[in-house]
């Protein structure tokens, strides 16, 4: 037996071990920190021994707590945890985005410090990156840290962040050369959320609601030890971060997508067939709506595909070149599918609340108004037109 | 599935590049075109690449071939379509060979395949009749007379049909123009009494023609698998035929787009590269990002057919779909963005805009994949 082949089966007979029952059903996922809350006491069992394994992170190292599997091992824990449908341990931007470029960026002993506790969910990180006055223009920012003995004292205000009344932690971009070009000044600063310096407030969205909030910077402190990636060198962390978080965005094409190769049909076509009716062959009676159903089912069979031969080009841990055209098209894309659905519906696809729609027709409504955040956060769908133009065509700037 | 080449795979690739890129670039496509030559391509190339092994990449080992599989074969025509070379590889090389492979006796494969191998044979496949591709509207009959049958009706679009010497043909034993049952492929060849063939002139040069069956007599014994069941071995084949000819137009598209992003970083107005204007750099991105997912379509088609999938039929259908929607994009941007060089014959990239509509048209256009997908996902 290869020794993949002796990790697969070890890693099945832990799993079956290991993951409580309830974990095995669809439902929501755990994001740990400070202040927990579990939806279900199985909820922390499983997170509490995902991450004494350093499963929550599997291509991370072991000395950071990770679980040190190769990209091979990981596919199969992957495999492995969907063949009996668990669910994923932990959701946190630490995982998803800030780890990966601490592990790049940050000194051994940030390291060693902000690691583990990512990897036990400990600590619910938030992002701190766009402000009122710099969206798109990201480096334009202007939150100032000035340095005052052991500390940074920050004052500014930061937007779009997202669980920043639940987070014990943020990552945030501040400006700490006023007077560099504005690429030159920003540093990538880890500031604590439990003090009087810092305050959050929610935003709420078109859908109705929202994860979103602002965060105030007042007299806030953070130790210069948690400034990551050099003083003023914050741009180049804040890009490879960026990177990372794209790849998230854009696996939402794929969530709402379905590849289609493990289903026969899509959940458009279903709606299509409910909502529109079907002739006497079985089609979906409305021929117009049926071609954009079987446009929208390539699509995403070919974009799935697409993300898997990326991650096969790519290594681990490393962000694809392609992460711009995948955040790009998933978010387009999955836009495009909640305007299908809402088309497919009609009126019932536009009721706000209350009687005369069922709770999956309401929720329909409120996640298509959602999707429209998708082209917008973590770079607008024309920022990373100019990223793909740039960095991977090579057009150049002038 | 893995969605990226192997060593031997990418080895393959190498070489076929290196050799069309030196042998056969666009200026020899010219030549074969503006020679009007009469075989549409040129005999020594062909020996060539049949050296090199490319006519039995589909042919079991056991009939001389390689059976180096269709991921193989889908890096040759993808380099193929980046050089616009004119050659009977789709003919015989796909066609010919699944064609026999998948329908024919023993004594078929063991006659035709070896000679597939050693390039000594060209085949083609006579199955359209009207203008648009509809595998089952047949109404070319074959009627049976003791041991023989009688073939008459007309067939266009027969890709290589001039230059073949054997044609294989789908014609009607049974039931009404449109059933799927009733149609028998049958083995002739092309010098048989009562065909007449007449070459065609494509916009893109490629090789085709009308044949006219004028009761063609031939053996029950040239009989491609059985009497009535030959849909089962064209969809077979067709599958096939499709991702081999998408990977070619996704050569195609990739040539255009390389060619349009050297220009975008050449041609200079108002003082700067036109490259650096954003109304052309999004949509370069945007051809960049259909490319990727035709890439991985395309790739992902030709492992299906290796794996023996079986969603293959779907999976032929993805791969023309993505390719064909992305040719037309690409191609249709490469012009204008070239300006007035676009439409002129001296640039290139003109000639890749008219093998783009030709190769859209063979086996199904991108709407007729659309509804094809449909109609197989069940809804």
């Amino acid at each position: 037996m290869t020794d993949l082949q002796t990790f697969r089966e070890e890693t099945r007979d832990w799993l079956e071990a290991n993951c409580p029952q309830e974990m095995r059903k669809p439902g929501d996922v755990a994001w740990g920190g400070r202040n927990a809350q579990f939806s279900h006491p199985d909820q922390k069992i499983w997170l509490e021994k995902m991450g004494e394994k350093g499963w929550t992170c599997p291509t991370w190292p072991s000395e950071y707590g990770g679980g040190g599997l190769s990209k091979e091992e990981n596919k199969i824990l992957q495999e492995e945890m969907g063949a009996i449908g668990a669910r994923s341990p932990l959701g946190s931007f630490g995982i998803w985005m800030l780890g990966p470029a601490l592990l790049e960026f940050a000194n051994e002993e940030q390291k060693k410090e902000h690691l583990p506790p990512i990897v036990r969910g400990e600590v619910w990180w938030c992002q701190g990156y766009s402000e009122p006055g710099s969206g798109s223009d990201l480096a334009s920012l202007s939150t100032k840290a000035v340095k005052d003995g052991d500390n940074y004292v920050v004052n500014g205000q930061k937007i779009w962040t997202s669980y920043a009344d639940k987070a014990d932690k943020i990552f945030c971009l501040v400006r700490t050369g006023p007077q560099e070009p504005k690429h030159d000044g920003i540093s990538f600063l880890l500031i604590d959320m439990d003090q009087p310096g810092v305050t959050t407030r929610p935003i709420t969205l078109i859908s109705g609601k929202s994860p979103f909030c602002e965060t105030f910077f007042d007299d806030a402190k953070a130790p210069t030890k948690d400034l990551v990636g050099g003083l003023n060198k914050g741009w180049t962390v804040a890009k490879r971060l960026l990177e990372h978080e794209r790849t998230m965005i854009s696996a939402m094409g794929l969530s709402g997508g379905g590849d289609g190769s493990k289903k026969t049909k899509s959940g458009l076509a279903e709606i299509g067939k409910k909502y529109v009716g079907i002739d006497a062959d079985q089609k979906i009676s409305d021929k117009a709506l049926r071609r954009k159903v079987a446009m929208h089912d390539l699509n995403s069979r070919a974009f799935g595909l697409t993300m898997q031969r990326v991650g096969e080009e790519t290594k681990v841990g490393a962000p694809s070149p392609a992460a711009a055209m995948a955040k790009y098209y998933g978010t387009e894309h999955n836009k495009l599918r909640y305007e299908l659905m809402l088309e497919a519906m009609g009126t019932r696809g536009v009721g706000w609340d209350g009687e005369g729609f069922s709770m999956e027709e309401l929720a329909i409504t409120r996640d298509w108004l959602r999707t429209k955040a998708n082209s917008i956060e973590g770079g607008t769908s024309e920022v990373q037109l100019n990223v793909i133009s740039k960095r991977v065509l090579g057009l150049p700037d002038k | 599935m893995a969605l990226i080449l192997n060593e031997e795979q990418q080895s393959l690739k190498d070489i076929a590049k290196e050799f069309l890129q030196k042998n056969a670039p666009v200026t020899h496509f010219r030549e074969i075109r503006d020679t009007q030559n009469e075989l549409g391509y040129d005999q020594s190339l062909w020996s060539e690449m049949v050296n090199l092994g490319w006519s039995g990449i589909l042919v079991p080992e056991e009939y001389g071939g390689f059976d180096f599989g269709m991921v193989g074969m889908g890096s040759i025509f993808e380099e193929m379509g980046r050089t616009l070379t004119p050659s009977p590889l789709f003919s015989t090389g796909v066609l010919g060979a699944t064609l026999i492979t998948l329908g024919g006796d023993e004594k078929q494969k063991q006659n035709y395949l070896p000679r597939i191998v050693d390039g000594s044979l060209t085949t083609a496949l006579a199955l359209e009749e009207g203008n648009r591709h509809s595998p089952f509207s047949i109404s070319t009959k074959a009627t049976k007379a003791g041991n023989e049958y009688k073939i008459s009706g007309e067939k266009t679009f027969v890709i290589d049909g001039h230059c073949s010497n054997l044609i294989v043909v789908a014609a009607r034993t049974e039931g009404s123009d449109d059933d799927a049952s009733g149609i028998t492929l049958f083995l002739v060849e092309a010098n048989t009494d009562g065909i007449e063939i007449t070459k065609t002139s494509m916009v893109d040069s490629r090789n085709s023609a009308n044949i006219k069956f004028d009761n063609v007599t031939v053996s029950s014994s040239n009989l491609l698998g059985e009497e009535n069941n030959g849909a089962a071995i064209l969809e077979e084949v067709l599958d096939r035929a499709q991702i081999a000819i998408s990977a070619e137009m996704l050569g195609n598209a990739s040539q255009a787009f390389d060619m349009t992003l050297d220009y975008l970083k050449e041609r200079k107005q108002f003082g700067s590269v036109i490259g650096t204007f954003q109304a052309l750099q999004h949509r370069a991105a945007e051809m960049y990002s259909e490319l990727e997912l035709t890439k991985s379509s395309v790739m992902a088609a030709c492992n299906a057919v290796d794996e023996n999938s079986n969603d293959l039929k779907r999976m032929a259908s993805l791969a023309k779909y993505k390719a064909g929607e992305t040719n037309y994009l690409v191609t249709n941007e490469a012009v204008q963005m070239h300006g007035g060089v676009g439409v002129t014959d001296e640039y290139d990239v003109g000639l890749y805009l008219k093998r783009a509509r030709v190769t859209e048209q063979i086996f199904g256009n991108s709407e007729y994949h659309l509804d094809r997908y449909a109609t197989l996902s069940e809804y």
